[in-house]
């Protein structure tokens, strides 16, 4: 009888689990939107003969993407990017997910791979420019650029367009709790993240990158500084900060938000729309002092194998149809204009995807890679002020315990030698 | 002789996937981005001493928790009905059939400032409190996914313990408590070696737990390495070294250990 209950209980234990597990998973994918457009989604090839060079070759390419970034068909109606792709082209596609900048980086520096196609963000684009890891594209066959708007083109990062088409791009906001936070939406700025009264209820970026950027937009820095005072400012800024906030997190701030444990949480754009659609509480805000335009694009690894079908394949997703079934998967903002122009009114005019094109070029600016002596210098800023709680300890700590371990040790060797030999005689 | 062919395929493992990529750690530990040796790497370590500091700290208090928490069940589970033992022993690993990131995913939905915890907690009136964040849920983290680590190989030392010796003890005069102390006790030191050995080491380098739990402003050891490959700075040197002190660390603290163990060798 107890074994019965026992084994009961048990079963029920998991099962508990198992729902606390599932309903604390990520949701990010937002199924909703397949219910709204029914219709099926066409696609037409303006010039389908382009794609045809490679028809029977037996070509693959390795494409390396971020996660969830691409329409794969899995809604009723949208198009299976790749599988279009090969079907047009014959040429196979093998794809692959990564889930930072730098995890990407890390796997291409680390070599032993060769991936024809990857989208990097604005920040790591010029720093591979820079180390030579992407190579330029050949534009000839690349005609469907024609589509990407002017004010993506010559950015920053990428000053002479060679090496990039952009994929997809968005800014940085607040998502805040309407219902707990009663200052006017216009009024909201950068400040609000340092607004004791809200203590305990601020979330904050767990990547150094961002957060510096956020702290360097209220001190009225640059977000490319590389000056060393500047960035100390930022870097007490946010010291600052720490006190009142609840916790440094990435892709955690979907479950918090939509849970509602924190109040405000700065993220980006495209984000922020998906836990708006699961709280209804909750609003996001382009803060007015100005913010962080990222910009994501697709490039060619130097080390890339098929660089003509790696262009075809860009080529392909600057097609208008292709470009407006992925952003309508991504919910991120499209720089190309053919697929801007298929959105509905309701995105077009949105002010969380598109704002008003003044503030776009007066008020947002893009990352570029800062030199290595900045990048390293903010790093071990913010490694400080994450771990600054605890009155400074003394750096020769660490040594002074590691030789105590080692006197310890040969104490308790020698002690116990002579012990045996005692035992011996 | 015949016995050494069959281990070749592990001894081949080990070549190629622990000893190769340890020496790579020690590679890039001393050298710098041109390659040449430097010793800068291993003495800009000392700057993160205080989250050293707090990762023994924290992985400690977790180890000793996980001990005073694991011995008097260990010691009830030993001394039950051989049918009894199984089912016991199933509930105890029942939790480690499920994803570790999954486990501790769960604990932060209960342990929010909205989350379970404080829900009930506010039926009685009481709260909210700060559980998440705080270096107590890292602690928690860790004692709940370790806990088992430390169950089993003190049962398995227990369950040994033959029970006449314990009647003996008493026919003899001993008091209950001072059977456990000088009978049980003692019969049990390897168990409680390798107990601590294997909730210590994972519990000190561990990262995900901090970074779920605490928030990410309770810096361990494990988020300082990771950062170096996956931050924004790209410094494997740095990290190499790091996690060689780390090892070194570990190394010698598992040695001392031993030493308590006159008998076996523990882990080593």
């Amino acid at each position: 009888m107890l074994k019965k209950l026992l084994s009961a209980a048990a079963a029920l234990v998991l099962f508990a689990g198992t729902c606390t597990a599932c309903s604390a998973a990520p949701s990010d994918a937002p199924e909703e939107e397949a219910e709204e457009e029914t219709e099926e989604q066409t696609l037409t090839i303006e010039d389908p003969d382009y794609y045809t060079r490679f028809r029977g070759k037996n070509i693959s390419i390795n494409v390396y993407n971020w996660g969830e970034y691409i329409s794969d068909g899995a809604d009723e109606g949208t198009l299976n990017v790749n599988l279009e792709f090969e079907k047009l082209t014959g040429i196979t596609v093998n794809y692959t997910n990564y889930a930072t900048n730098e995890e990407m980086y890390a796997k291409l520096k680390g070599g032993g791979t060769a991936y024809d196609v990857i989208i990097p963000s604005d920040y790591m684009i010029s720093k591979m420019i820079r180390e030579k890891m992407i190579q330029p594209l050949n534009f000839d066959n690349i005609p469907n650029y024609r589509y990407i708007m002017d004010n993506f083109r010559g950015q920053g990062y990428d000053p002479d367009n060679e090496y990039s088409v952009p994929y997809t791009w968005g800014t940085v906001g607040i998502i805040y709790d309407t219902t707990m936070i009663d200052i006017p939406k216009e009024d909201i700025d950068w400040d609000l993240l340092w607004n004791p009264d809200y203590a305990d209820q601020i979330l904050m970026f767990d990547n150094p990158r961002d957060a510096f950027a956020i702290a360097e937009l209220t001190l009225g820095f640059s977000i490319n500084t590389e000056d060393t005072d500047e960035l100390e400012q930022a870097a007490f800024k946010l010291f600052q900060q720490k006190r009142i906030v609840q916790g440094y997190v990435m892709d955690e701030v979907f479950d918090k938000m939509e849970a509602g444990d924190a109040l405000i949480a700065p993220y980006y754009a495209g984000d922020a729309l998906t836990m708006l659609e699961n709280n209804d509480s909750l609003d996001f805000v382009i803060p007015k002092s100005g913010t962080n335009l990222f910009v994501d694009a697709m490039c060619i690894p130097s080390t890339a194998r098929q660089k003509e079908a790696a262009e075809m394949y860009i080529n392909f997703m600057c097609e208008p149809d292709i470009a407006f079934a992925n952003i309508d998967y991504i919910c991120y903002s499209t720089p190309n204009s053919a697929a801007y122009e298929m959105l509905d009114e309701e995105t077009r005019e949105s002010p969380v995807c598109y704002p008003d094109e003044d503030f776009i070029a007066d008020k947002t600016t893009v990352f570029v890679s800062l030199s290595e002596e900045a990048n390293r210098k903010m790093q071990d800023l913010w490694t400080e002020m994450k771990s600054a709680e605890d009155e400074k300890t003394n750096k020769w700590i660490t040594p002074v315990f590691l030789i105590v371990c080692i006197a310890m040790t040969i104490f308790v060797l020698i002690h116990r030698k002579i012990k045996e030999k005692k035992d011996i005689f | 002789m015949k016995l050494k062919v069959f281990s070749a395929p592990y001894l081949i493992w080990m070549a190629v996937f622990i000893v190769v990529p340890l020496l790579m750690v020690v590679y890039f530990a001393f050298t710098d981005d041109a390659g040449h040796f430097t010793m800068q790497h291993i003495s800009d370590v000392g700057q993160y001493a205080n989250i050293f500091v707090r990762s023994v700290w924290l992985s400690l208090v977790a180890t000793a928790v996980c001990l005073v928490m694991a011995y008097p069940v260990s010691f009830m589970l030993s001394r039950m009905d051989k049918h009894r033992q199984g089912t016991m022993l199933m509930i105890v690993m029942l939790p480690m059939w499920m994803n570790f990131l999954l486990r501790t995913y769960a604990w932060m939905t209960i342990l929010g400032n909205n989350g379970i915890l404080n829900h009930l907690l506010s039926l009685v009136g009481l709260g909210p409190y700060k559980f998440i964040n705080t270096s107590g849920a890292v602690v928690l983290g860790m004692v709940y996914n370790y806990l088992p680590f430390m169950i089993l190989p003190l049962y398995s030392v227990m369950v040994k313990i033959d029970h006449s010796l314990l009647e003996a003890a008493s026919d003899l005069g001993c008091s209950s408590r001072s059977t456990l102390l000088r009978v049980v006790l003692p019969l049990s030191v390897p168990g409680i070696t390798s107990g601590i050995t294997m909730v210590f080491v994972p519990a000190i380098s561990t990262f995900i737990i901090s970074r779920m739990l605490g928030g990410g402003s309770n810096l361990l050891i494990g988020d300082l390495i990771e950062m170096q490959f996956l931050g924004n700075a790209y410094n494997p040197h740095l990290g190499a070294a790091i996690s060689l002190v780390l090892m070194v660390m570990i190394l010698l603290i598992m040695t001392l250990m031993n030493q308590f163990d006159p008998d076996e060798q523990v882990l080593m």
